[in-house]
């Protein structure tokens, strides 16, 4: 909870520690092995979709079940915007938000009619309305199953206009003015843009804007009878949280210029629904936690083997080693998912309010006890809500 | 004619599945009040139970082929075929109806131990939470059958008297190039027997009309000194057996693969929210008719007019359906209208 006294020195250095955390991440991560430039790419760009998928339902408690629709949206946008216009990534991504949107727009305004389950099957409905036109009917826009592409022969208007050079040979490769837009700066760009993500987010959560969306969480009822319309505020909050998910999908391209409908798919949507949870829904850093967490594990969790399980345990006997390693070997590589579907459930089961409620008690476990049972009341309070 | 009464009963033995998966997930949640997002998985584990039974039933030794006599030739024989002969060969034949009995014990277990191991903590949480741990939960079980049978989908053929088409235009007198497979006639009749049992399990025994009693108000029928939540435990665990026989018999019509029922429980959870979550009527009654319209929509004539109609149907009906009626096909008021 933040200090109510000044809560914008809080905020200021808040933003300052996760901006310093974020940009600093191919040091800290180093050594644990998640230093390379595509795993960090990784976390910044679904760091930036779970915190919006957050805003919808953290704030609201609406659990969208069709986010993997803007995702997909967003990054057919921006190839499109390489294709026709040209490989600077700044187009790209507004674009990729725009398009997002207004597929948010439109999707939100007849979803957000209903709500609880059957809001989430509506959301689930469109998505999979997307997706499955994606790889039907839309095929001349989307390229059905082999996904978007570059090509040499694209137009890229802009580009030509500005370059009268003979085009290079090969696909050219999406660029920041000049800035090839691959490896560790392509991750600063992501960087640059998730701070810039979380910091909207903050000023959500902080504003009058973001009180009332708490205030449909735990009543919408109540919030009615007030005399308040809470249609135009949801569906201003489901437009945000889509363009957070374009944003996301667009970034997804300009990292590696290809876009997919599978992209699109139900369980893609289900992923950062993991990741909001996991890290703690309704908190400001838990969705970030734990998409760089989902996203760590599925990269390092699936390049284990059973050679590299077999070096790990070479310290046991060899009859230990031929019992532990099949076992150990299912929760790795391929089958990686039977872990995330276990700790899924064990957060689920465990701790409702995610890896934030859990450091948060460790936290007052270690200091007061008398400011604990309140902590927690009000925790579980924020949490009771749908 | 004759192409409209094909596509109803191509539509028919879609909607039986769906029905039937759409069955148990509504009674779950209008007894435990329970959104069950491993529902589906429970689908896909009765298919791997007819899998499984196929692999029993067919341990096979090595012995010498009498049939070639030009060099000394070995064969892979059953036991089953070496200790009963014919009667051995025709139980092989048969193992998918057959696997039913290996199926309704196990998936009973796995009812019951899910249902006392897992949901009974959640029947109190938030709705998010049920659909997110037994999210979890089809990961999981999804994740272990694919360790153990791989991730290709294994064929089962049906008996071999069922392999061929029914002539179903001569019975009807509709002409004789109206024909459909025997086996899909089979599941749509077995279907509509379980959909029949499971009424009649509700409606015409003392038992169910207890748990019809505890659907409408659980507290009053649990101060009548009944034990309110076993019997919902054993509902639990007839839903899984529906679910799981549902998915034997539809192993030979579609090859069962690791994630077959999560493509399933999507379409069910549609059919159960078109027809009304916790109506038992509805479930069934949506579930024919999505079937029904799905496979008209993927007749050439309509996606010449309407392209891609086939892909987005089901969603489509959905929408409208919930944007209509709010409450689905035959949904009761006060259920889930938070």
């Amino acid at each position: 909870m933040t200090n109510m006294k000044k809560p914008s020195f809080n905020d200021t250095m808040l933003i300052l520690v996760f901006a310093a955390a974020i940009l600093a991440m191919p040091l800290w991560l180093d050594p644990f092995g998640g230093n390379y430039p595509d795993l960090l790419q990784k976390f910044a760009i679904y760091g930036i979709f779970a915190i919006g998928f957050n805003i919808l339902f953290g704030l609201t408690g609406y659990l969208s079940f069709g986010h993997a629709a803007f995702l997909g949206v967003g990054s057919y946008a921006a190839v499109w915007s390489f294709k026709l216009l040209t490989m600077n990534a700044i187009p790209a991504v507004i674009f990729g938000v725009l398009f997002a949107g207004l597929l948010a727009a439109i999707i939100g305004f007849l979803s957000l009619r209903r709500t609880g389950i059957y809001f989430s099957i509506l959301t689930l409905a469109f998505a999979q309305m997307s997706y499955n036109l994606a790889y039907s009917v839309l095929t001349p826009i989307t390229n059905g199953e082999t996904g978007l592409q570059l090509a040499r022969s694209d137009p890229r208007i802009l580009d030509k206009l500005f370059s009268d050079g003979p085009a290079s040979a090969g696909l050219p490769s999406t660029e920041l003015f000049g800035e090839t837009m691959s490896g560790y700066p392509g991750f600063y760009f992501c960087a640059v843009l998730l701070i810039i993500g979380f910091y909207i987010s903050l000023r959500i959560f902080r504003s009058p804007f973001g009180l009332m969306l708490k205030g449909i969480k735990s009543n919408q009822n109540r919030m009615k009878y007030t005399g308040l319309n809470t249609r135009p505020y949801m569906l201003t909050a489901f437009i945000i949280s889509g363009m957070y998910a374009g944003l996301a999908g667009s970034l997804l391209a300009v990292t590696d210029p290809l876009a997919g409908a599978e992209r699109m798919q139900w369980t893609a949507s289900g992923e950062v629904v993991l990741m909001t949870i996991l890290g703690g829904a309704g908190t400001l850093v838990g969705p970030m936690l734990g998409a760089g967490l989902i996203k760590y594990f599925e990269n390092i969790f699936s390049s284990f083997d059973d050679s590299v399980l077999q070096q790990a345990f070479s310290f046991l006997p060899d009859s230990v080693l031929e019992i532990v390693v099949p076992v150990v070997g299912l929760f790795v590589g391929s089958g990686w998912h039977l872990t995330l579907g276990l700790l899924f459930m064990i957060i689920v089961i465990f701790l409702p309010g995610g890896l934030v409620e859990g450091f948060r008690r460790i936290f007052n476990y270690f200091t007061s006890g008398g400011g604990k049972a309140e902590t927690q009341s009000v925790e579980a309070h924020n949490q009771a809500g749908e | 004619m004759d192409a409209i009464f094909i596509q109803i009963l191509n539509g028919l033995d879609k909607g039986a599945a769906y029905a039937l998966i759409a069955l148990g997930l509504t009674l779950v949640f209008g007894t435990l009040g329970i959104v069950n997002f491993a529902h589906g998985a429970l689908f896909m584990l009765g298919a791997f139970c007819a899998v499984t039974f196929q692999k029993i039933i067919t341990i096979s030794v090595k012995v010498r082929d009498e049939g070639v006599t030009a060099f000394v030739a070995y064969k892979e024989q059953p036991y089953l075929e070496t200790w009963f002969g014919d009667t051995g060969r025709i139980i092989i034949d048969y193992s998918v109806p057959l696997s039913i009995i290996l199926a309704i014990p196990l998936m009973l277990l796995v009812g019951y131990v899910m249902e006392r191991g897992l949901i009974k903590h959640f029947y109190k949480r938030p709705h998010a939470e049920q659909i997110l741990v037994t999210f979890g939960l089809a990961i999981v079980i999804q994740e272990i059958i694919k360790a153990y049978f791989g991730a290709n989908p294994i064929p089962q053929a049906a008996p071999e008297i069922l392999a061929g088409s029914a002539n179903v235009g001569s019975w009807v007198g509709l002409g004789d190039n109206l024909v459909y497979p025997w086996w899909r006639l089979i599941y749509l009749c077995f279907s509509g027997i379980v959909i029949f049992a499971v009424f009649a399990f509700l409606q015409f025994t003392t038992y169910g009309m207890v748990v019809r009693a505890g659907m409408r108000d659980r507290e009053t029928v649990g101060l009548l000194g009944i034990n309110i939540e076993r019997r919902f435990t054993v509902v639990f665990a007839i839903a899984a057996i529906v679910a799981g026989v549902a998915g034997v018999m539809y192993t030979p019509i579609l090859p069962p693969d690791y994630h077959l029922g999560m493509e399933f429980l999507v379409l069910s959870f549609v059919v159960v929210v078109v027809g009304g979550m916790g109506s038992l009527g509805g479930a069934v009654l949506a579930g024919f008719l999505l079937g029904i319209v799905q496979s008209f929509a993927s007749m050439n004539e309509v996606k010449d007019i309407f392209p891609g109609i086939d892909q987005i149907i089901l969603y489509l009906v959905a929408v409208v359906i919930l944007l209509v009626l709010p409450r689905g096909l035959m949904g009761r008021a006060g259920v889930m209208d938070d």
